[in-house]
């Protein structure tokens, strides 16, 4: 992966940059010591790795605003950072950049449960916006595998979702306003308290913007009455093409399930032999969820078995308690860890018309055979994000490669049938040349043509998104 | 800028372009300012020749299996429902339509629809317009053909342009496509109404009913009266609405009926004579009832539970002095203040002005897309 060499002149400046910043932060905020700036040389994306020039560790609004006004000065490029979860590389810094970690500014501002909302710092992490408010019995909507870790920062950024967004929407449909610093040091607010905003949806595109467009310091979220209750049933088939239909029908009948996960045969084997999941060995396996009271979720449940009988189930497992409920997704949740376990893996994220999936799946077993690396399947099937995992050996030589270029044909295949390149990990450097494939120049003209209002001399995270060369002009102009 | 009475509008050209083409071709070839409509129907057309979208008509792709459908920009709204109710499928948003207050005979479009992120009562629950909005094809004020999102429920391949051009009125581009999401209509539906000794305990009883786990999907006070629905499996509704009847005890009396207030939303069939102007104001929800008490010479009809007020001024009221009033309050509390019908002239603009910093943001984002200041101009500042 190609990524831009660094500026000699941002380089020869790294005293007086390293100097000013300690000038606005306390001392243990900037981080320029090169065994120390390691720390942070990559993301979840840890195939590529280079340590920035200088890290700093800011702790408010004013302080993130004074970093990016002397960046802005000086011409050093900066690339924000939540948790450093991403699976794109959307944190992977350049050797001229500092990097600007929000990790420090997770205070909880405001809670608020008669206007369902809550404001928080944005390095706090997902699971802990959740954490603050279910005592009272409230929950933070988006949940992405890694809330455990990832900050709502990382999450504007990407745009996250997560496995129950099928009901609830991804980040963009529970963000109602941020504070954010553009790259001179002026705050903006964009939207706020309420469920409009007036005038141009900003807000709307900085969501998803990978940190190009302003470093988000505060969010508002809004946040929801935790359901009655929620349980899953599991249902095995003796087909990928089984369980696709079955989907289809289970929405089609006017069932709104909180999440219809799908996992492989190789998936499947893999989270039972890790997590103990108590899985029927068959080709292909969904986890339905529905939520409500019991009486609700025994009726939805009772429906959902009903449409999965004309597909023929090979296994059907409702929870009957909460630990067995637990137990169904303890494979599910465990999955990248139980294939890392056994393999190197690049996990891609590609969304694809539900209807395609049968397709789709028997294609990405052909490429597999024909590229030779295994590949596992497990994905947030009522939505149609995939999630391939590519297994490969980060020790033979060439394997990497191969690798990527097999997710790059099963990416460039999703857009073929109509789908895109990411349902929600983000584009960051991983699918950046792939831009292309879907989108057309003047596409991709439209969407600079945002950055060059946010951020004009392309400073903020500028070697992400778009492919070098689409964007060369541009960054090479302000450099 | 200065709206126009529907008096004074002369006769000016349309321009009803009938391929995405054309439209590109048609806003390249213009050197005057185009008011961009689909159907024309909700009152935001401007001076000078129009260009409509309602020659580009017809859905596209429609799979129920996945909830997704891609129309043209122009296909009339009945036409979306209707061929989602076959379906047993809708709009999850609940688009309100403007004709019975702008008197507009025509259809509105899918197009407008979405260029306006025109949503009602269920957004508490299942969102705006905006976010069922999957991709967009939009011809920019240079002429240039764009595309963004696409017909998949999750994607964050680059910037989310959909959300941008959702309720862009027009001045970023024309739409000529889009793609949505869509959700299987409820088996059924309750509306518990609630009898509460004043405004300010109906807000509460409205708020506290969408504080419940009962995913309460529409929360509204019309004439002193609060309401509140759920729609679901007829066991659930069930279910729900003793739920809510214990939740909601002490603010007042508690029936079942009510259940066609949702409709007047629709329609904005909410005062008892059509509005000579009407704003609606997006407010926390807290704010509603000291906002609401404070508006003079109007009538407040509240949806989302409080964080929506639409207000109708009296006949005889100065709109732009109302307005002025309505802004100023507003600002102060954190909601924003969008003009939807005027009658008669007014001195201000439809949108509450931007904070300073945000403004100069949307005018070069305008001003990116619309190099040459050709559509609506003056809509949004």
């Amino acid at each position: 992966m190609e990524m831009p060499q660094p500026n000699p002149e941002v380089l020869a400046r790294k005293a007086r940059v390293v100097s000013r910043l300690q000038g606005v932060l306390p001392a243990d905020a900037v981080i320029h010591e090169v065994a120390e700036t390691r720390a942070y040389e990559c993301d979840a994306l840890t195939a590529y790795r280079c340590p920035p020039m200088v890290a700093v560790l800011p702790s408010s609004t004013e302080e993130v605003a004074q970093v990016l006004r002397i960046c802005h000065e000086e011409g050093v490029p900066v690339v924000p950072r939540g948790s450093g979860t991403s699976l794109a590389g959307g944190a992977l810094p350049t050797a001229d950049c500092v990097i600007l970690g929000v990790a420090r500014m997770n205070a909880v501002l405001e809670t608020d449960y008669e206007n369902r909302l809550i404001r928080v710092q944005s390095g706090r992490t997902n699971l802990s916006v959740t954490g603050a408010v279910e005592d009272d019995g409230f929950f933070y909507a988006p949940d992405p595998s890694s809330q455990l870790a990832c900050a709502i920062a990382g999450n504007v950024g990407m745009n996250s979702g997560g496995a129950h967004c099928l009901k609830y929407g991804v980040t963009t449909n529970n963000l109602l306003g941020v504070t954010m610093v553009l790259m001179d040091g002026t705050v903006v607010q964009l939207g706020g308290a309420t469920l409009e905003a007036g005038g141009l949806d900003l807000l709307g595109v900085v969501c998803g913007s990978e940190g190009q467009l302003g470093v988000v310091t505060e969010a508002t979220l809004r946040i929801l009455p935790k359901p009655e209750g929620a349980r899953p049933v599991l249902m095995g088939f003796d087909s990928a093409e089984a369980a696709g239909a079955c989907v289809a029908a289970i929405i089609k009948a006017g069932v709104l399930p909180v999440a219809i996960e799908f996992m492989d045969k190789m998936l499947i084997e893999v989270c039972e032999d890790f997590a103990g999941a108590g899985y029927p060995m068959c080709d292909a396996l969904l986890i339905v969820e529905v939520e409500g009271a019991d009486a609700e979720i025994d009726h939805q449940l009772g429906l959902i078995k009903e449409i999965a009988q004309a597909h023929n189930p090979v296994a059907v497992q409702e929870a009957t308690d909460p630990e067995q409920a637990a137990k169904i997704w303890a494979g599910r949740k465990a999955a990248f860890s139980a294939i890392g376990r056994i393999s190197d893996y690049m996990c891609l994220d590609g969304t694809i018309p539900v209807s395609e999936l049968p397709y789709v799946l028997r294609r990405i077993g052909e490429m597999s055979e024909e590229y030779g690396l295994p590949v596992g399947n497990v994905f947030h099937a009522g939505d149609g994000n995939m999630h391939p995992l590519i297994c490969y050996d980060a020790n033979k030589p060439g394997d990497l490669e191969i690798c990527e270029e097999f997710g790059a044909e099963v990416l460039k295949l999703c857009v073929e049938v109509g789908g895109c390149l990411t349902g929600e990990h983000g584009v960051g450097i991983e699918k950046r040349d792939l831009m292309t494939h879907q989108y057309a120049p003047q596409d991709l003209e439209a969407q600079m043509a945002i950055k060059d209002v946010f951020d004009p001399n392309w400073l903020l995270n500028p070697a992400k998104v778009f492919p070098l060369a689409t964007s060369s002009d541009r960054r090479m102009a302000a450099a | 800028m200065i709206e126009m009475s529907a008096e004074l509008k002369v006769a000016s050209p349309v321009l009803t372009p009938t391929s995405e083409a054309e439209v590109a071709k048609a806003v390249r070839d213009t050197s005057a300012p185009l008011s961009i409509t689909g159907g024309g129907t909700r009152g935001f057309a401007t001076a000078g020749p129009s260009l409509t979208t309602s020659g580009l008509s017809g859905i596209t792709l429609y799979e129920p299996g996945a909830l997704t459908m891609v129309a043209q920009a122009g296909t009339p709204l009945a036409e979306i429902e209707a061929a989602l109710a076959a379906e047993g499928q809708m709009l999850p948003f609940e688009p309100f339509v403007m004709n019975a207050v702008t008197g507009a005979s025509a259809a509105s479009t899918i197009g407008g629809v979405f260029a306006t992120n025109a949503s009602g009562p269920r957004r508490v629950q299942a969102g705006a317009a905006r976010d069922f909005l999957l991709g967009v094809r939009f011809v920019d004020g240079a002429g240039n053909i764009v595309s963004n999102g696409g017909r998949v429920m999750k994607n964050v391949t680059g910037y989310d342009l959909v959300k941008l051009l959702a309720g862009s009125h027009g001045t970023l581009g024309v739409l000529t496509e889009v793609s949505f999401k869509v959700l299987p209509r409820p088996e059924t539906s309750a509306t518990l109404a609630i009898s509460a000794p004043s405004t300010a305990d109906g807000l509460a009883a409205l708020r506290a009913a969408l504080g419940t786990p009962y995913d309460v999907s529409g929360a509204a006070l019309i004439d002193g009266r609060a309401f509140v629905r759920v729609e679901g499996f007829e066991g659930s509704v069930k279910h729900r609405i003793d739920g809510l009847r214990s939740a909601l005890a002490g603010f007042g009396t508690l029936d079942l009926d009510g259940a066609d207030v949702w409709d007047r939303f629709r329609t904005l069939d909410l005062f008892a004579t059509a509005p000579p102007a009407l704003w609606r104001v997006a407010i926390k929800p807290t704010e509603a009832a000291d906002f609401a008490a404070g508006v003079a010479e109007g009538r407040c009809v509240f949806d989302w539970g409080g964080g929506r007020i639409w207000i109708a001024a009296d006949a005889e009221t100065d709109v732009t002095a109302f307005q002025t009033q309505l802004n100023e309050r507003a600002a102060q509390v954190g909601a924003q203040v969008t003009r939807m019908h005027a009658a008669q002239g007014v001195e201000l603009g439809r949108f509450q002005p931007e904070a300073p910093g945000v403004a100069v943001l949307s005018q070069q984002v305008r001003a990116k897309f619309d190099p040459r200041g050709l559509l609506n101009p003056g809509v949004m500042g």
